[in-house]
Protein backbone atom coordinates (compact mmCIF):
# COMPACT_ATOMS: atom_id res chain seq x y z
CA UNK A 1 0.00 0.00 0.00
CA UNK A 2 2.81 2.35 0.94
CA UNK A 3 4.59 1.42 -2.26
CA UNK A 4 1.52 2.37 -4.33
CA UNK A 5 1.20 5.59 -2.38
CA UNK A 6 4.80 6.38 -3.12
CA UNK A 7 4.28 5.82 -6.85
CA UNK A 8 1.18 8.03 -6.72
CA UNK A 9 3.08 10.81 -4.99
CA UNK A 10 5.89 10.67 -7.55
CA UNK A 11 3.41 10.79 -10.44
CA UNK A 12 1.46 13.66 -8.88
CA UNK A 13 4.68 15.60 -8.16
CA UNK A 14 5.81 15.07 -11.74
CA UNK A 15 2.50 16.26 -13.16
CA UNK A 16 2.43 19.28 -10.85
CA UNK A 17 6.00 20.15 -11.88
CA UNK A 18 5.15 19.76 -15.58
CA UNK A 19 2.13 22.01 -15.08
CA UNK A 20 4.21 24.66 -13.31
CA UNK A 21 6.85 24.53 -16.05
CA UNK A 22 4.17 24.74 -18.75
CA UNK A 23 2.63 27.83 -17.18
CA UNK A 24 6.06 29.40 -16.73
CA UNK A 25 6.95 28.71 -20.38
CA UNK A 26 3.62 30.10 -21.60
CA UNK A 27 4.01 33.24 -19.49
CA UNK A 28 7.62 33.68 -20.64
CA UNK A 29 6.72 33.16 -24.31
CA UNK A 30 3.92 35.69 -24.10
CA UNK A 31 6.45 38.26 -22.87
CA UNK A 32 8.82 37.35 -25.74
CA UNK A 33 6.08 38.13 -28.25
CA UNK A 34 4.81 41.37 -26.69
CA UNK A 35 6.66 44.69 -26.60
CA UNK A 36 8.30 46.52 -24.95
CA UNK A 37 11.66 44.81 -25.44
CA UNK A 38 14.82 45.48 -23.47
CA UNK A 39 17.15 45.57 -26.47
CA UNK A 40 20.26 46.34 -24.41
CA UNK A 41 19.65 43.24 -22.31
CA UNK A 42 18.92 41.08 -25.35
CA UNK A 43 22.19 42.26 -26.93
CA UNK A 44 24.27 41.64 -23.79
CA UNK A 45 22.74 38.17 -23.37
CA UNK A 46 23.40 37.45 -27.06
CA UNK A 47 27.07 38.32 -26.58
CA UNK A 48 27.25 36.22 -23.44
CA UNK A 49 25.50 33.19 -24.93
CA UNK A 50 26.84 33.41 -28.47
CA UNK A 51 30.27 34.98 -28.40
CA UNK A 52 31.52 33.62 -25.07
CA UNK A 53 30.34 30.08 -25.89
CA UNK A 54 32.34 30.04 -29.13
CA UNK A 55 35.58 28.62 -27.65
CA UNK A 56 33.90 25.68 -25.91
CA UNK A 57 31.60 24.91 -28.86
CA UNK A 58 34.44 25.37 -31.39
CA UNK A 59 36.81 23.05 -29.53
CA UNK A 60 34.08 20.43 -29.15
CA UNK A 61 33.30 20.68 -32.87
CA UNK A 62 36.87 20.44 -34.15
CA UNK A 63 37.75 17.35 -32.10
CA UNK A 64 34.42 15.65 -32.73
CA UNK A 65 34.72 16.28 -36.48
CA UNK A 66 38.20 14.75 -36.50
CA UNK A 67 37.19 11.73 -34.41
CA UNK A 68 34.08 11.19 -36.55
CA UNK A 69 36.20 11.07 -39.72
CA UNK A 70 38.63 8.65 -38.10
CA UNK A 71 35.89 6.32 -36.83
CA UNK A 72 33.90 6.30 -40.06
CA UNK A 73 37.07 5.69 -42.06
CA UNK A 74 37.97 2.72 -39.85
CA UNK A 75 34.43 1.31 -40.02
CA UNK A 76 33.84 1.88 -43.72
CA UNK A 77 37.23 0.40 -44.69
CA UNK A 78 35.88 -3.00 -43.54
CA UNK A 79 33.64 -3.08 -46.62
CA UNK A 80 35.70 -0.85 -48.91
CA UNK A 81 33.44 2.20 -48.57
CA UNK A 82 36.12 4.75 -47.53
CA UNK A 83 34.89 7.22 -50.14
CA UNK A 84 31.70 7.71 -48.11
CA UNK A 85 33.61 9.35 -45.22
CA UNK A 86 33.11 12.95 -46.36
CA UNK A 87 29.39 12.51 -47.00
CA UNK A 88 28.65 10.68 -43.76
CA UNK A 89 30.67 13.15 -41.69
CA UNK A 90 28.92 16.20 -43.08
CA UNK A 91 25.43 14.74 -42.80
CA UNK A 92 26.06 13.32 -39.33
CA UNK A 93 27.59 16.53 -38.13
CA UNK A 94 25.14 19.02 -39.60
CA UNK A 95 22.03 17.03 -38.74
CA UNK A 96 22.95 15.62 -35.35
CA UNK A 97 26.31 16.13 -33.74
CA UNK A 98 26.61 19.88 -34.30
CA UNK A 99 23.28 20.81 -32.72
CA UNK A 100 23.26 18.14 -30.01
CA UNK A 101 26.85 18.44 -28.81
CA UNK A 102 26.75 22.24 -29.19
CA UNK A 103 23.47 22.29 -27.27
CA UNK A 104 24.81 20.11 -24.46
CA UNK A 105 27.97 22.20 -24.12
CA UNK A 106 25.99 25.46 -24.07
CA UNK A 107 23.52 23.91 -21.60
CA UNK A 108 26.41 23.22 -19.23
CA UNK A 109 27.72 26.75 -19.53
CA UNK A 110 24.66 28.93 -20.02
CA UNK A 111 21.84 27.13 -18.18
CA UNK A 112 23.99 26.88 -15.07
CA UNK A 113 25.00 30.54 -15.25
CA UNK A 114 21.41 31.70 -15.76
CA UNK A 115 20.09 29.56 -12.90
CA UNK A 116 22.84 30.79 -10.58
CA UNK A 117 22.37 34.46 -11.48
CA UNK A 118 18.57 34.50 -11.35
CA UNK A 119 18.57 32.20 -8.30
CA UNK A 120 20.87 34.58 -6.45
CA UNK A 121 18.63 37.48 -7.46
CA UNK A 122 15.67 35.54 -6.06
CA UNK A 123 17.21 34.74 -2.67
CA UNK A 124 18.60 38.28 -2.24
CA UNK A 125 15.16 39.77 -3.03
CA UNK A 126 16.40 41.49 -6.21
CA UNK A 127 13.48 39.98 -8.15
CA UNK A 128 11.02 41.37 -5.58
CA UNK A 129 12.80 44.71 -5.92
CA UNK A 130 12.19 44.66 -9.68
CA UNK A 131 8.46 44.31 -9.07
CA UNK A 132 8.47 47.31 -6.73
CA UNK A 133 10.27 49.38 -9.41
CA UNK A 134 7.54 49.05 -12.05
CA UNK A 135 9.45 46.32 -13.89
CA UNK A 136 8.07 42.90 -14.72
CA UNK A 137 10.78 40.31 -13.95
CA UNK A 138 9.59 38.18 -16.87
CA UNK A 139 10.01 41.09 -19.25
CA UNK A 140 13.34 42.23 -17.80
CA UNK A 141 15.07 38.95 -16.91
CA UNK A 142 13.43 36.02 -18.64
CA UNK A 143 12.36 37.28 -22.09
CA UNK A 144 15.79 38.73 -23.09
CA UNK A 145 17.49 35.44 -22.19
CA UNK A 146 14.97 33.33 -24.08
CA UNK A 147 15.12 35.54 -27.17
CA UNK A 148 18.92 35.74 -27.14
CA UNK A 149 19.43 31.99 -26.64
CA UNK A 150 16.88 31.05 -29.32
CA UNK A 151 18.52 33.39 -31.84
CA UNK A 152 22.16 32.71 -30.96
CA UNK A 153 22.13 28.91 -30.83
CA UNK A 154 21.55 28.52 -34.62
CA UNK A 155 24.45 30.94 -35.25
CA UNK A 156 26.67 28.97 -32.88
CA UNK A 157 25.70 25.66 -34.44
CA UNK A 158 26.31 26.97 -37.96
CA UNK A 159 29.83 27.95 -36.90
CA UNK A 160 30.24 24.60 -35.11
CA UNK A 161 29.20 22.78 -38.32
CA UNK A 162 31.84 24.63 -40.32
CA UNK A 163 34.52 24.01 -37.69
CA UNK A 164 33.53 20.35 -37.28
CA UNK A 165 33.62 19.63 -41.01
CA UNK A 166 36.91 21.53 -41.24
CA UNK A 167 38.30 19.31 -38.46
CA UNK A 168 37.35 16.19 -40.39
CA UNK A 169 38.74 17.73 -43.60
CA UNK A 170 42.13 18.47 -42.02
CA UNK A 171 42.37 14.96 -40.53
CA UNK A 172 41.14 13.19 -43.65
CA UNK A 173 43.46 15.02 -46.02
CA UNK A 174 46.54 14.93 -43.79
CA UNK A 175 46.25 11.57 -42.07
CA UNK A 176 43.91 9.42 -44.11
CA UNK A 177 45.24 10.39 -47.53
CA UNK A 178 42.12 11.97 -49.05
CA UNK A 179 42.49 14.42 -51.91
CA UNK A 180 41.41 17.88 -50.64
CA UNK A 181 39.49 18.80 -53.79
CA UNK A 182 37.53 15.57 -54.04
CA UNK A 183 36.85 15.57 -50.25
CA UNK A 184 35.27 19.01 -50.50
CA UNK A 185 33.35 18.09 -53.66
CA UNK A 186 31.90 14.98 -51.99
CA UNK A 187 31.02 17.03 -48.92
CA UNK A 188 29.03 19.58 -50.93
CA UNK A 189 27.49 16.93 -53.20
CA UNK A 190 26.11 14.98 -50.26
CA UNK A 191 24.92 17.94 -48.21
CA UNK A 192 21.34 19.06 -48.80
CA UNK A 193 19.57 22.23 -47.81
CA UNK A 194 17.18 20.35 -45.52
CA UNK A 195 20.11 18.92 -43.56
CA UNK A 196 21.31 22.40 -42.67
CA UNK A 197 17.83 23.75 -41.95
CA UNK A 198 16.89 20.84 -39.68
CA UNK A 199 20.11 21.33 -37.71
CA UNK A 200 19.45 25.05 -37.30
CA UNK A 201 15.82 24.51 -36.27
CA UNK A 202 17.03 22.00 -33.69
CA UNK A 203 19.56 24.55 -32.46
CA UNK A 204 16.84 27.19 -32.03
CA UNK A 205 14.67 24.73 -30.07
CA UNK A 206 17.64 23.71 -27.92
CA UNK A 207 18.50 27.37 -27.28
CA UNK A 208 14.95 28.00 -26.08
CA UNK A 209 15.05 25.01 -23.71
CA UNK A 210 18.51 25.91 -22.40
CA UNK A 211 17.36 29.41 -21.43
CA UNK A 212 13.96 28.20 -20.23
CA UNK A 213 15.49 25.68 -17.82
CA UNK A 214 18.08 28.13 -16.53
CA UNK A 215 15.44 30.79 -15.93
CA UNK A 216 12.79 28.42 -14.54
CA UNK A 217 15.03 26.81 -11.94
CA UNK A 218 16.69 30.09 -11.01
CA UNK A 219 13.38 31.93 -10.71
CA UNK A 220 11.92 29.26 -8.44
CA UNK A 221 15.00 28.67 -6.31
CA UNK A 222 14.73 29.10 -2.55
CA UNK A 223 16.69 28.54 0.60
CA UNK A 224 19.91 30.51 0.14
CA UNK A 225 23.18 29.24 -1.29
CA UNK A 226 22.16 25.60 -1.15
CA UNK A 227 18.93 26.36 -3.02
CA UNK A 228 20.86 28.17 -5.74
CA UNK A 229 23.22 25.17 -6.03
CA UNK A 230 20.28 22.79 -6.43
CA UNK A 231 18.70 25.11 -9.02
CA UNK A 232 21.95 25.18 -11.01
CA UNK A 233 22.26 21.39 -11.05
CA UNK A 234 18.60 20.92 -11.96
CA UNK A 235 18.87 23.47 -14.75
CA UNK A 236 21.77 21.67 -16.45
CA UNK A 237 20.26 18.20 -16.01
CA UNK A 238 16.78 19.16 -17.21
CA UNK A 239 18.11 21.24 -20.12
CA UNK A 240 20.25 18.28 -21.25
CA UNK A 241 17.33 15.85 -21.03
CA UNK A 242 15.04 18.24 -22.91
CA UNK A 243 17.68 18.68 -25.62
CA UNK A 244 17.92 14.93 -26.17
CA UNK A 245 14.15 14.49 -26.03
CA UNK A 246 13.33 17.39 -28.37
CA UNK A 247 16.10 16.21 -30.71
CA UNK A 248 14.12 13.04 -31.28
CA UNK A 249 10.85 14.96 -31.79
CA UNK A 250 12.33 17.43 -34.29
CA UNK A 251 14.14 14.64 -36.19
CA UNK A 252 10.90 12.72 -36.37
CA UNK A 253 9.05 15.79 -37.66
CA UNK A 254 11.67 16.53 -40.33
CA UNK A 255 12.65 13.14 -41.62
CA UNK A 256 9.92 10.59 -40.89
CA UNK A 257 8.03 9.76 -44.06
CA UNK B 1 -8.62 60.33 12.43
CA UNK B 2 -10.95 61.04 9.54
CA UNK B 3 -11.10 60.43 5.79
CA UNK B 4 -10.06 57.47 3.74
CA UNK B 5 -7.04 55.66 5.12
CA UNK B 6 -3.96 55.69 2.87
CA UNK B 7 -3.51 51.96 3.43
CA UNK B 8 -6.23 49.74 4.81
CA UNK B 9 -5.95 46.03 5.60
CA UNK B 10 -9.00 44.03 6.60
CA UNK B 11 -8.86 40.41 7.68
CA UNK B 12 -5.73 39.63 5.66
CA UNK B 13 -4.80 35.95 5.84
CA UNK B 14 -1.87 34.16 4.30
CA UNK B 15 -0.68 30.58 4.74
CA UNK B 16 2.15 28.57 3.24
CA UNK B 17 0.93 24.99 3.15
CA UNK B 18 -0.28 24.22 6.66
CA UNK B 19 1.71 27.06 8.23
CA UNK B 20 -0.53 30.05 8.93
CA UNK B 21 1.60 33.21 8.72
CA UNK B 22 -1.05 35.95 8.72
CA UNK B 23 -4.28 35.09 10.51
CA UNK B 24 -6.62 38.01 9.94
CA UNK B 25 -4.61 41.24 10.07
CA UNK B 26 -6.54 44.52 10.35
CA UNK B 27 -4.61 47.77 10.07
CA UNK B 28 -5.26 51.30 8.89
CA UNK B 29 -2.48 53.74 8.10
CA UNK B 30 -3.40 57.39 7.59
CA UNK B 31 -1.79 59.74 5.08
CA UNK B 32 1.61 60.95 6.26
CA UNK B 33 1.67 58.52 9.16
CA UNK B 34 4.62 56.32 10.07
CA UNK B 35 3.57 52.91 11.38
CA UNK B 36 6.17 50.48 12.64
CA UNK B 37 5.26 46.79 12.80
CA UNK B 38 7.29 44.91 15.38
CA UNK B 39 7.46 41.20 16.05
CA UNK B 40 9.91 38.35 16.40
CA UNK B 41 11.73 36.66 13.57
CA UNK B 42 9.34 34.57 11.50
CA UNK B 43 6.25 36.34 12.83
CA UNK B 44 5.10 37.29 9.31
CA UNK B 45 6.21 40.93 9.16
CA UNK B 46 7.88 40.65 5.75
CA UNK B 47 4.96 38.61 4.42
CA UNK B 48 2.61 41.41 5.48
CA UNK B 49 4.53 44.00 3.45
CA UNK B 50 4.87 41.65 0.46
CA UNK B 51 1.10 41.12 0.48
CA UNK B 52 0.52 44.89 0.37
CA UNK B 53 3.04 45.24 -2.47
CA UNK B 54 1.38 42.41 -4.39
CA UNK B 55 4.57 40.31 -4.42
CA UNK B 56 2.56 37.71 -2.49
CA UNK B 57 -1.17 37.19 -2.91
CA UNK B 58 -3.23 37.20 0.30
CA UNK B 59 -5.45 34.13 0.70
CA UNK B 60 -8.28 36.13 2.27
CA UNK B 61 -9.16 39.66 3.26
CA UNK B 62 -8.81 42.97 1.46
CA UNK B 63 -5.95 45.42 0.96
CA UNK B 64 -6.88 48.94 -0.13
CA UNK B 65 -4.68 51.89 -1.04
CA UNK B 66 -6.43 55.29 -1.09
CA UNK B 67 -9.70 53.39 -0.79
CA UNK B 68 -9.03 51.30 -3.93
CA UNK B 69 -9.17 47.56 -3.38
CA UNK B 70 -5.91 46.26 -4.88
CA UNK B 71 -7.50 42.94 -5.86
CA UNK B 72 -10.16 44.71 -7.95
CA UNK B 73 -7.70 46.75 -10.01
CA UNK B 74 -6.74 45.91 -13.58
CA UNK B 75 -3.10 45.08 -14.29
CA UNK B 76 -2.44 48.60 -15.59
CA UNK B 77 -4.19 50.33 -12.66
CA UNK B 78 -2.30 48.12 -10.26
CA UNK B 79 0.99 49.02 -11.93
CA UNK B 80 0.07 52.67 -11.58
CA UNK B 81 -0.58 52.30 -7.84
CA UNK B 82 2.65 50.34 -7.40
CA UNK B 83 4.61 53.09 -9.14
CA UNK B 84 3.77 55.32 -6.17
CA UNK B 85 5.42 52.85 -3.76
CA UNK B 86 9.04 52.82 -2.64
CA UNK B 87 10.69 49.96 -0.79
CA UNK B 88 13.93 49.54 1.12
CA UNK B 89 14.70 45.83 1.38
CA UNK B 90 16.38 44.13 4.33
CA UNK B 91 19.57 43.34 2.39
CA UNK B 92 19.12 46.45 0.20
CA UNK B 93 18.51 44.09 -2.80
CA UNK B 94 20.61 46.23 -5.13
CA UNK B 95 21.06 44.90 -8.66
CA UNK B 96 24.58 43.42 -8.82
CA UNK B 97 24.80 43.80 -12.58
CA UNK B 98 24.26 47.58 -12.53
CA UNK B 99 26.40 50.39 -11.14
CA UNK B 100 25.10 52.39 -8.18
CA UNK B 101 23.75 55.29 -10.27
CA UNK B 102 21.67 52.96 -12.45
CA UNK B 103 20.33 51.24 -9.35
CA UNK B 104 19.19 54.58 -7.94
CA UNK B 105 17.37 55.70 -11.10
CA UNK B 106 16.11 52.25 -12.11
CA UNK B 107 12.47 52.97 -11.23
CA UNK B 108 12.49 56.40 -12.91
CA UNK B 109 13.93 54.92 -16.10
CA UNK B 110 11.48 52.01 -16.00
CA UNK B 111 8.57 54.45 -15.69
CA UNK B 112 10.13 56.61 -18.45
CA UNK B 113 9.99 59.62 -16.15
CA UNK B 114 13.52 60.70 -17.08
CA UNK B 115 15.72 60.22 -20.13
CA UNK B 116 18.73 57.97 -19.84
CA UNK B 117 21.16 60.82 -20.46
CA UNK B 118 19.67 62.77 -17.50
CA UNK B 119 19.62 59.74 -15.20
CA UNK B 120 23.18 60.07 -13.96
CA UNK B 121 22.69 63.67 -12.79
CA UNK B 122 19.45 62.69 -11.08
CA UNK B 123 21.22 59.79 -9.35
CA UNK B 124 23.95 62.16 -8.05
CA UNK B 125 21.30 64.45 -6.63
CA UNK B 126 19.48 61.63 -4.84
CA UNK B 127 22.73 60.07 -3.59
CA UNK B 128 23.62 63.43 -2.06
CA UNK B 129 20.34 63.40 -0.16
CA UNK B 130 21.38 60.16 1.56
CA UNK B 131 24.86 61.45 2.34
CA UNK B 132 26.78 59.74 -0.46
CA UNK B 133 29.17 61.46 -2.84
CA UNK B 134 29.57 61.16 -6.58
CA UNK B 135 32.55 58.84 -6.04
CA UNK B 136 30.24 55.88 -5.38
CA UNK B 137 28.09 56.41 -8.47
CA UNK B 138 30.13 54.17 -10.76
CA UNK B 139 30.92 51.47 -8.21
CA UNK B 140 29.20 48.11 -8.23
CA UNK B 141 26.97 47.39 -5.21
CA UNK B 142 29.32 44.55 -4.13
CA UNK B 143 32.08 47.13 -3.58
CA UNK B 144 30.05 48.99 -0.93
CA UNK B 145 29.88 48.36 2.82
CA UNK B 146 26.57 47.23 4.37
CA UNK B 147 25.75 50.74 5.57
CA UNK B 148 26.47 52.28 2.18
CA UNK B 149 24.35 49.62 0.46
CA UNK B 150 21.47 50.53 2.77
CA UNK B 151 21.91 54.21 1.86
CA UNK B 152 21.87 53.38 -1.85
CA UNK B 153 18.78 51.24 -1.22
CA UNK B 154 17.19 54.22 0.53
CA UNK B 155 18.18 56.48 -2.39
CA UNK B 156 16.54 54.03 -4.79
CA UNK B 157 13.40 53.90 -2.63
CA UNK B 158 12.98 57.70 -2.55
CA UNK B 159 14.24 58.55 -6.06
CA UNK B 160 10.79 58.51 -7.64
CA UNK B 161 9.34 60.61 -4.76
CA UNK B 162 6.85 57.92 -3.75
CA UNK B 163 3.95 58.75 -1.46
CA UNK B 164 4.11 55.36 0.28
CA UNK B 165 7.40 53.81 1.41
CA UNK B 166 8.04 50.44 3.05
CA UNK B 167 11.14 49.77 5.10
CA UNK B 168 12.00 46.12 5.76
CA UNK B 169 14.38 45.82 8.71
CA UNK B 170 16.29 48.97 7.73
CA UNK B 171 18.96 48.63 10.43
CA UNK B 172 19.53 44.87 10.54
CA UNK B 173 23.20 43.97 10.31
CA UNK B 174 24.46 47.50 10.96
CA UNK B 175 26.46 48.79 13.91
CA UNK B 176 24.50 51.02 16.33
CA UNK B 177 25.98 54.26 14.99
CA UNK B 178 25.31 53.41 11.34
CA UNK B 179 21.85 52.17 12.36
CA UNK B 180 21.14 55.57 13.91
CA UNK B 181 22.44 57.32 10.77
CA UNK B 182 20.03 55.26 8.64
CA UNK B 183 17.14 55.89 11.04
CA UNK B 184 17.89 59.61 10.96
CA UNK B 185 18.04 59.61 7.14
CA UNK B 186 14.72 57.76 6.96
CA UNK B 187 13.03 60.29 9.25
CA UNK B 188 14.46 63.28 7.34
CA UNK B 189 13.74 62.04 3.84
CA UNK B 190 10.24 60.83 4.74
CA UNK B 191 9.55 64.27 6.22
CA UNK B 192 10.78 65.91 2.97
CA UNK B 193 8.48 63.77 0.86
CA UNK B 194 5.51 63.84 3.24
CA UNK B 195 5.24 60.11 2.60
CA UNK B 196 3.21 57.47 4.40
CA UNK B 197 5.42 54.67 5.68
CA UNK B 198 5.23 51.18 7.08
CA UNK B 199 8.44 49.92 8.66
CA UNK B 200 9.00 46.42 9.95
CA UNK B 201 11.73 45.87 12.46
CA UNK B 202 12.69 44.28 15.74
CA UNK B 203 15.13 47.06 16.53
CA UNK B 204 13.59 49.13 19.34
CA UNK B 205 15.92 52.07 18.63
CA UNK B 206 14.38 52.28 15.14
CA UNK B 207 10.89 52.07 16.62
CA UNK B 208 11.52 54.97 18.99
CA UNK B 209 13.08 57.11 16.27
CA UNK B 210 10.81 56.39 13.28
CA UNK B 211 7.35 55.51 14.56
CA UNK B 212 4.19 57.54 15.03
CA UNK B 213 2.26 54.37 15.81
CA UNK B 214 3.45 50.87 16.63
CA UNK B 215 1.72 47.56 15.87
CA UNK B 216 2.91 44.25 17.27
CA UNK B 217 2.48 41.11 15.17
CA UNK B 218 2.39 37.80 16.99
CA UNK B 219 1.23 34.46 15.62
CA UNK B 220 -0.21 36.11 12.52
CA UNK B 221 -2.33 38.68 14.37
CA UNK B 222 -1.79 42.27 15.46
CA UNK B 223 -2.02 41.87 19.22
CA UNK B 224 -1.39 45.53 20.08
CA UNK B 225 -1.60 48.79 18.13
CA UNK B 226 -0.94 52.16 19.74
CA UNK B 227 0.98 55.42 19.60
CA UNK B 228 4.72 55.19 20.18
CA UNK B 229 4.65 56.99 23.52
CA UNK B 230 2.32 54.39 24.99
CA UNK B 231 4.45 51.40 24.13
CA UNK B 232 6.22 51.40 27.50
CA UNK B 233 2.83 51.41 29.26
CA UNK B 234 0.99 49.12 26.88
CA UNK B 235 -0.17 46.79 29.63
CA UNK B 236 0.32 43.96 27.19
CA UNK B 237 2.70 41.29 28.53
CA UNK B 238 3.71 40.22 25.01
CA UNK B 239 4.68 43.79 24.07
CA UNK B 240 6.48 44.24 27.39
CA UNK B 241 8.51 41.10 26.89
CA UNK B 242 9.39 42.05 23.33
CA UNK B 243 10.46 45.65 23.92
CA UNK B 244 12.60 44.65 26.89
CA UNK B 245 14.02 41.64 25.06
CA UNK B 246 13.38 39.19 27.89
CA UNK B 247 13.64 35.43 27.44
CA UNK B 248 11.04 34.91 30.16
CA UNK B 249 7.43 35.75 29.39
CA UNK B 250 4.41 34.65 27.38
CA UNK B 251 6.31 34.57 24.08
CA UNK B 252 8.02 31.22 23.85
CA UNK B 253 10.69 30.89 21.22
CA UNK B 254 10.49 27.79 19.01
CA UNK B 255 13.85 26.61 20.36
CA UNK B 256 12.47 26.59 23.94
CA UNK B 257 9.48 24.48 22.99
CA UNK B 258 11.56 21.41 22.20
Amino acid sequence: MNFLGMIGRVVLDFLAGAGRLGLFAFHALSHCLRPPYYFRHIASQAVNIGYYSLPVVGLTAVFTGAVLALQIYEGSSRFNAESAVAGIVVIGFVRELGPVLGGLMVAGRVSAAMAAEIGTMRVTEQIDALSTLSTDPFKFLIAPRLIAATLMMPCLVLIADIIGVSGSFVLSTNKLGFNPGSYLKTTFDYLEFDDVISGLVKAGVFGFFIALMGCYHGYNSKGGAQGVGVATTNAVVSASILILFSNYIVTELFFSQ
Amino acid sequence: MTGVAKISLKGVKKSFGKKVVLDGVDLEVQKGESVVVIGGSGSGKSVLIKCILGILKADEGSIAVDGQDMAALSRRQRQEVLSRFGMLFQGAALFDSLPVWENVTFGLLAQKRIRRRDARDKAMEVLQRVGLGSDVADLNPAELSGGMQKRVGLARAIAASPDIIFFDEPTTGLDPIMADVINHLIVERVKDLGATTITITHDMASVRKIADRVAMLYKGRLIWVGVKDKIDRSGNPYVDQFIHGRAEGPIRMEVLKA
